[in-house]
């Protein structure tokens, strides 16, 4: 006889109103009886509804993992197994999703049907860190399910103290707004360090992601520790034409509102001929007049990245967004998609040496100062990296005259080495 | 053992071989983009390509009946291929302009709401919560689906002065990030400590470490090592219960919940900002958390009311300024809005700038 539905009175109010419901889905699943899971639901759903009533989570870590990797399931124990036995054990795999999260259909059958023979039937698309999570699986059934997804051409993301799953915005996919290849790096970046990911060594976790411009859709600058986030040098691209054609649908109120006035340099203005003008050298980039105008207006020729080490959310010294460490950076040939590999190898090398244990590489930074961060891995100081120089006068300057000839000295390699 | 298969670690997959081929065609050639009708984005190639992207919502936590019905309907109306965004919404790509309204009406009939584009409020971030997580103080999905049935209609139309990101976050790390607008577990009283477990399952230096403020050292129980909390120290974050689950620091009553808002990842206009603490002591109310809904509906309609075009929620504050956003939106202001942690100092006023 089949094990009955669980009482779910307060799941259920979460059926009504219009927005797609979770609780329709797992109640499917609970009541697909030709389908192995459908037992393993039905008490998984009894243990959320016990959490609904009682208000506290019942799930509890633990070991489990796959041969040859440390890292990459979740591992889940329920506390209250002698009440709901069959979801006694309900793993999750974060698996990485295809660069940009880019699907074909025939793809996604293919993962469902796999999660359908050994896991619950539950996937989510996805979760914060961008891993596809393959929700519910018992310790017996792991192997089986991620040989399947591996022979895929799928692998296993971060978890714990590792290198975590990145994410890339669509980027030169889909946007014009694009300012390099964010797939290619962020594949480059995370492949490249894919020990670090899967057994887990690091002092805390480690993420990376890419942003193909200043709009940061996935977040690169607070989300990541090691952020790269696409720019340009030369001037933005403005099509005079296609500015008048704004103005005269939307009016010049308009065009001074909500394109002249919110620049957050004062690089614009309206010429007497209702032209735009733009004052290159103090555009920031933030990508705002492109945002308004996307027909008009469009990011320079000179097109490269900007580095931001260090993001992360409040424990425990609070929150932090990353800060520059490479202000500019060409990404186009495969020697430049080396060096920033290579750069990337280095913070985690150095965040592996020296973070103290639970710290991640913005707490480490905000302990050491952001100097001896870039004398450790090999980078020179920029005005781009600070708000604003520093306030007070406690500080030791033995060696000033060295580090100005140093400056000096950049500032003259710098024009040889753009005319070679 | 040689019974075991041994891992490819073959990393990040190939985006290629999966994506719409007229955005393979056009990888990097992009000319401009504008959206048509709210939930739709065309974007033109240099060569005069074009497709459209239809986004629409789903309930991310998906069973597989579910995610066959979105690809039979990508089959049917979008040549086979999806994407998703990094809020859950799934993306069609549709290369004949035709199938657009045919492909809107369809999703719409099966209950998957079509928008998030532009400046409307687009579907929460969502965390894991009571289904999943080893240390929520609260569901994600519950909170999540409640809140979007109230947020129904902005998710279908751009009305708000810009694009609003709402977050959710199960406990104090905040999973979710930073949002326009934040609801996250706050909690209020200090852990309850099993110290028959504790030897046994933690590493007790590491969760003294663990602590911001310095709260917990190691104790002798009933004879028994094991750890205490300063409770007059005590920030009640939750911190030391990840590594020691026998600090119980959940709890049905005094786990509240918290709202901030005015956080901002991207540099457009403003650098990115950190959300702030508007309201707390908040019910975590399962099964549809009313309470917290009217406090997020309480901020929307102020913002959406007296916020200039393009101005996110933090932007939008910044102008009028906190007084008038706590009057606006009929929130108490409080000593506890008043920051006493690491850095506190840039957050006070220091000048004569002031707003009545």
């Amino acid at each position: 006889m089949a094990k009955a539905m669980p009482s779910t009175p307060l799941l259920d109010q979460l059926e009504s109103g219009p927005w797609p419901s979770f609780v329709t889905g797992l109640k499917k699943l609970a009541q697909a009886e030709d389908k192995p899971y459908a037992d393993m639901m039905k008490d998984l759903l009894g243990q959320l509804e016990y959490s609904y009533e009682t208000r506290k989570g019942y799930w509890k870590g633990g070991v489990a993992t796959v041969f040859g990797y440390g890292g990459g399931v979740i591992p889940r124990f329920s506390e209250v197994a002698h009440k709901f036995p069959d979801s006694k054990e309900f793993h999750t795999f974060r698996v990485m999703p295809p660069a940009g999260m880019h699907y074909s259909t025939d793809i996604l059958r293919k993962l469902c049907d796999i999660w359908e023979k050994h896991g619950s039937g539950l996937i989510a698309f996805h979760g914060q860190s961008g891993d596809i999570m393959f929700q519910g699986i018992s310790t017996s059934n792991l192997q089986a399910a991620f040989d399947e997804l591996n022979a895929l051409g799928f692998d296993l993301g971060g978890a714990g103290p590792a290198v975590r799953t990145s994410m890339a915005c669509v980027g030169s996919a889909r946007c014009e707004q694009s300012c390099f290849d964010e797939q290619r790096t962020m594949r480059s970046l995370v492949n490249a360090v894919l020990d670090d990911m899967h057994r887990p060594s690091l002092p805390y976790k480690f993420k990376f992601k890419v942003s193909g411009c200043a709009n940061d859709c996935v977040n690169a600058t607070h989300r990541s520790d090691f952020a790269v986030i696409g720019t340009w040098r030369d001037d933005m691209q403005v099509n005079q034409a296609k500015v008048k054609e704004y103005m005269i649908r939307n009016g010049r109120k308009w065009m001074i509102d909500q394109v002249i006035s919110m620049c957050p340099t004062n690089a614009l203005s309206l010429n007497d001929d209702d032209t735009l003008a733009v004052d290159n050298k103090s555009c920031v980039r933030c990508m705002h007049c492109i945002n308004v105008m996307t027909k008009a207006l469009k990011a320079g020729k000179d097109r490269g990245v900007t580095v931001l080490v260090g993001g992360k959310r409040t424990l425990k010294i609070g929150d932090l967004m990353g800060t520059v460490v490479v202000p500019f950076m060409k990404l186009e040939s495969d020697e430049d998609f080396e060096r920033l590999v290579e750069l990337g190898q280095k913070v985690i090398e150095f965040f592996a040496e020296n973070a103290l244990e639970h710290e991640r590489t913005g707490e480490m930074i905000e302990r050491i100062g952001l100097v001896d961060f870039l004398e450790g891995i090999g980078l020179d100081v920029d005005p781009n990296m600070i708000s604003h120089p520093r306030t007070n006068s406690y500080v030791r300057m033995d060696d000033w005259d060295e580090q100005v000839l140093k400056w000096n000295a950049r500032k003259d390699a710098a024009p040889r080495a753009a005319a070679e | 053992m040689s019974e075991f298969r041994r891992p490819i670690e073959s990393g990040v997959p190939d985006p290629f071989p999966f994506m719409h081929p007229i955005l393979k065609k056009n990888y990097g050639l992009w000319e401009w983009h504008d959206r048509p009708r709210v939930g739709v984005l065309r974007h033109v190639a240099q060569n005069g390509d074009a497709v459209w992207t239809v986004k629409a919502g789903t309930q991310r936590q998906m069973d597989v009946f579910t995610i066959r019905k979105l690809c039979d309907i990508a089959d049917r109306y979008a040549d086979g291929h999806v994407r998703f965004t990094t809020r859950s919404n799934i993306e069609f790509i549709v290369s004949d302009e035709k199938k657009v309204d045919l492909l809107i009406d369809k999703l719409e009939n099966e209950g998957f709401p079509v928008g998030g584009t532009g400046n409307s409020v687009s579907m929460v971030s969502h965390t894991q919560g009571w289904l999943h997580c080893d240390i929520p103080g609260t569901d994600a999905s519950g909170v999540v689906k409640a809140l979007m049935d109230e947020l129904y209609h902005e998710f279908k139309h751009e009305e708000m002065p810009n694009r609003v990101k709402i977050t959710t976050s199960c406990c104090q790390i905040n999973c979710g990030g930073q949002g326009d607008i934040a609801i996250n577990v706050q909690h209020t009283k200090p852990p309850k400590i099993d110290h028959d477990l504790v030897a046994n399952v933690c590493e007790r230096p590491a969760v003294v470490a663990r602590c911001p403020v310095a709260a917990i050292r190691p104790a002798l129980v009933n004879g028994k090592p094991s750890l205490e909390v300063d409770e007059k120290k005590c920030v009640c974050c939750g911190a030391c219960y990840p590594p020691c689950p026998p600090m119980q620091i959940n709890d049905p009553v005094y786990s509240k919940i918290a709202i901030w808002v005015g956080g901002k990842h991207s540099s457009t206009r403003s650098k990115p900002t950190f959300h702030k603490l508007v309201a707390a002591g908040l019910p975590n109310n399962a099964p549809r958390w009313p309470e917290v809904s009217e406090v997020v509906m309480r901020i929307l309609r102020a913002y959406k009311n007296d916020g200039r075009p393009w101005e996110r929620v933090g932007e939008w504050i910044e102008r009028v300024g906190w007084p008038r956003f706590f009057e606006m939106s009929g929130l108490p202001f409080t000593k506890y809005h008043v920051d006493n942690y690491r850095g506190a100092r840039v957050s006070l006023n220091a000048s004569a700038q002031l707003r009545f």
